[in-house]
């Protein structure tokens, strides 16, 4: 279980508790948390869930695949920060985790 | 009564009934939403059933599009095992079929396709089976293991990901198709000749150009698939991936227009201001392409979710979007943006043999579709293309050493 909290392209916060082995993607949609769309439901396939890592979680959550590269690469406002939260996995080392979504999800 | 009152009821809990319902909340929408499923549970996604969810590799928990408690906690009244039979527009009444009624102020209409069924015979033998449902996935997934050999009737996406799933879980896989190649109606003939090669070399077989006259059955139990020239290829389970039809009757018992499927417009309204109709079950405008369409997918249910949940909370329309779908097959994974409509050149970007190839529609300079194969640049750089209308040069796209950033400079 993590602590992780969203954080809306306006401010908003939402702060929820997600289990272990669901994605940071699943945490925000199971919740109803607005700003990640997530339209292809974890495939890697659309990169309609962007979200910024904080700095301090960037090593935490790992590295990004050749796939998830490549789809960042042409997402909208790309940061270094970036990832497709469908490709974070959730575990206890990630209690804490804080991402901001961008203005839009293309 | 204000409009955030109102009493909206969602006929149909998949996709696109789910997010709507999901939407309507996540919009501020606080008055009653009841949403009616004909299933036992809430709505959850589809795609995997074919793919990750048959061989074993989610569960009903990761299908499901929220908890169950979100629909409580959200004061959405969910009724499952429940679908509607009659639609009363004057009244603004349904009655469910279980003889209750419920009145709405909005309708929204989400009840998707249905499997087409063959009518031919021994298409009730057991084991001749379609996939739409979790309950369908759930059967081919008992009755596929090693050993046992599988008949796909139809060479479409939902076939040929079953046959993937089929051989990762050890079964053999037979595609049936009538056409001479495989994906005929949706996919043009590289991706075809490049899925069948695929298939091939990992140990599928292909009956191309057959049609099927008849299953065979041993004990009321399916054992073989009957040709139209006699032959019989034996098998342990059928699965029927023929297309699937709009559940649209209860629009067009109520005087609703209805094309192949509800006729819709971008705000996902039929001509009832009342009544909304949302994912497979409508025929909707295409933004880019100017004419109607029906495109029987995930990313098209979705958007006309937003539509229909922005149209009904004042919010502004979402951007037209550019259809796009996708298939996980084995280690690959296509991406498809567009549709072909109208184009009059096919322009193949990359090797097929080199498993990573994208293959573009084009009328005249203007990218229309595209198909990419584990190449996602292609499939990102497309879909920008195809909303932007930027003419491409086709030289610079026909090669592949030239990125797709400066294809689209």
């Amino acid at each position: 279980m993590a602590k992780i909290t969203y954080i809306e392209h306006d401010g908003t916060e939402h702060v929820v508790d997600v289990k272990n082995g669901l994605t940071v993607m699943e945490g925000a949609v199971k919740n109803n948390i607005p700003g990640i769309d997530a339209d292809c439901g974890g495939a890697c396939a659309c990169a309609t869930c962007h979200v910024y890592v904080d700095e301090a979680w960037q090593d935490k959550t790992g590295s990004t695949s050749a796939m998830e590269d490549s789809m960042l690469d042409f997402a909208e406002n790309v940061e270094p920060n970036s990832r497709l939260s469908c490709q974070i996995k959730v575990s206890d080392a990630l209690d804490g985790l804080v991402v901001r979504m961008p203005e839009s999800q293309h | 009564m204000s409009q955030s009152d109102a009493h909206i009821v969602i006929l149909g809990a998949g996709h696109a009934g789910g997010t709507a319902a999901a939407l309507l909340r996540q919009y501020g929408h606080t008055g009653p939403i009841t949403m009616v499923g004909e299933e036992p549970i809430p709505p959850y996604q589809r795609p995997p059933l074919s793919k990750a969810w048959l061989k074993g590799e989610a569960d009903a928990d990761s299908l499901a599009l929220k908890p169950l408690e979100f629909y409580p906690e959200q004061n959405i009244d969910f009724r499952p095992n429940l679908k509607a039979v009659k639609l009363a527009r004057s009244d603004k009444l349904v009655t469910l079929s279980d003889g209750s009624t419920v009145s709405y102020d909005i309708l929204i209409i989400a009840t998707g396709m249905r499997a087409i069924r063959l009518p031919i015979e021994g298409v009730d033998l057991e084991g001749v089976l379609t996939l739409r449902t979790a309950a369908d996935a759930e059967a081919i997934k008992a009755a596929l293991g090693p050993g046992k050999r599988l008949a796909i009737v139809g060479g479409g996406y939902i076939g040929l990901e079953v046959a993937a799933s089929a051989r990762a879980l050890g079964a053999e896989a037979v595609v049936i198709e009538r056409e001479a190649r495989i994906l005929a109606r949706s996919a043009c003939e590289p991706l075809s000749n490049f899925f069948h090669g695929y298939h091939l070399d990992r140990g599928v077989q292909f009956v191309l150009g057959a049609s099927v006259s008849g299953f065979v059955g041993e004990g009321g139990k399916v054992a073989g698939v009957r040709l139209a020239d006699g032959r019989v290829e034996p098998c342990d389970l059928v699965l029927l991936g023929v297309g699937a039809i709009p559940n649209d009757e209860i629009a067009r018992d109520a005087g609703l227009e209805c094309a192949r499927g509800i006729v819709v417009d971008l705000e996902a309204r039929t001509a009832d201001p009342s009544v909304f109709a949302i994912g497979d079950v409508t025929h909707r405008p295409m933004p880019h392409y100017g004419r109607m369409f029906g495109p029987e997918s995930v990313p098209s249910a979705l958007e006309q979710a937003k539509q229909a949940a922005s149209a009904i909370t004042g919010r502004p329309a979402p951007s037209p979007e550019v259809p796009w779908n996708w298939s996980d097959q084995y280690d690959l994974k296509l991406q498809i943006a567009g549709l072909p409509f109208d184009a009059d050149r096919v322009l193949l970007r990359g090797d097929p043999a080199s498993g990573k190839f994208a293959v573009f529609h084009l009328k005249g300079d203007q990218v229309q579709s595209v198909e990419a194969i584990n190449s996602p640049p292609e499939f990102m750089m497309g879909k920008q293309l195809i909303a932007n209308r930027k003419p491409v040069n086709t030289d610079k796209l026909a090669d592949p050493t030239v990125s797709m950033k400066e294809v689209a400079a």
